[in-house]
């Protein structure tokens, strides 16, 4: 009997924050030693994306982010920018330079890029699979992704999710 | 200690001080050391489970002035 643990998750997610877990968990559980497959649906397809610039980090409406300025003196990074809804939907170009602040954080804190991430991944031979519905729904063509993608439905994920010792859905 | 191979992780975050690690210990033989510096204070805790669950041995942990000394015997 094939005794390796295995490990599927649902990445439904199209932001820069969101698109971490599915990658830092897929490397990590693969490294252990797990045969892991990522089925992106929805917005997690944005994950997968040759360009990867439309993963933006957005502040509005999210009050579990802190927002802290990842450059200059520690007493101003220890600041916590606690902006009102109304005026960061207001403001052009919000989140571009919230995304842009939240990159150099992570740059600063060691924290790999999701680029590399998913370049670990592919060498550790976690399996991509992309949800082909929704690659239609959204009118995004296969030539927008990756190498290296199935594209497929819901049930051929169960095939390998039902034999499963981890299924996560983010 | 002796070792085999040396992997300076120091900088780096969760998840890549493992990455790495698992990467080095591809790159030397069953039985020999592989020596890794960490400053990531998760690393401590996370190499000892990746030794538990991966079946390589984890020699020894130390920490002096803010970095950590790893070494691991591959499986």
């Amino acid at each position: 009997m094939d005794d390796t643990k295995k490990m599927a998750i649902i990445a439904t997610k199209g932001t820069l924050d969101w698109a971490y877990p599915p990658f830092i968990l897929a490397s990590t559980a693969a490294a252990l030693g797990y045969e892991v497959q990522i089925f992106f649906t929805f917005y997690g397809l944005q994950m997968v994306r040759k360009d990867l610039s439309g993963l933006k980090v957005s502040p509005l409406g999210n009050p579990g982010m802190p927002m802290k300025m990842p450059f200059g003196p520690k007493w101003f990074k220890g600041i916590n920018w606690n902006i009102p809804n109304a005026i960061q939907s207001l403001v052009p170009g919000y989140e571009s330079v919230a995304t842009g602040l939240m990159k150099m954080t992570i740059a600063n804190c060691g924290v790999a890029t999701i680029s590399d991430l998913r370049s670990l991944c592919q060498e550790a031979e976690v399996k991509f699979l992309a949800c082909q519905m929704t690659v239609e729904l959204f009118g995004f063509e296969h030539t927008d992704f990756i190498d290296g993608i199935e594209y497929v439905g819901a049930a051929t994920f169960f095939e390998f999710a039902g034999d499963t010792d981890i299924c996560l859905f983010i | 200690m002796n070792f085999d191979k040396e992997l300076d992780a120091r900088g780096l975050n969760c998840p890549l001080p493992i990455l790495r690690a698992k990467k080095s210990l591809a790159e030397v033989e069953s039985g020999q050391v592989l020596k890794i510096l960490s400053t990531d204070p998760g690393s401590v805790k996370d190499f000892a489970a990746f030794a538990k669950q991966t079946g390589n041995e984890l020699l020894s942990t130390a920490e002096a002035g803010g970095e950590f000394t790893f070494f691991m015997k591959k499986k």
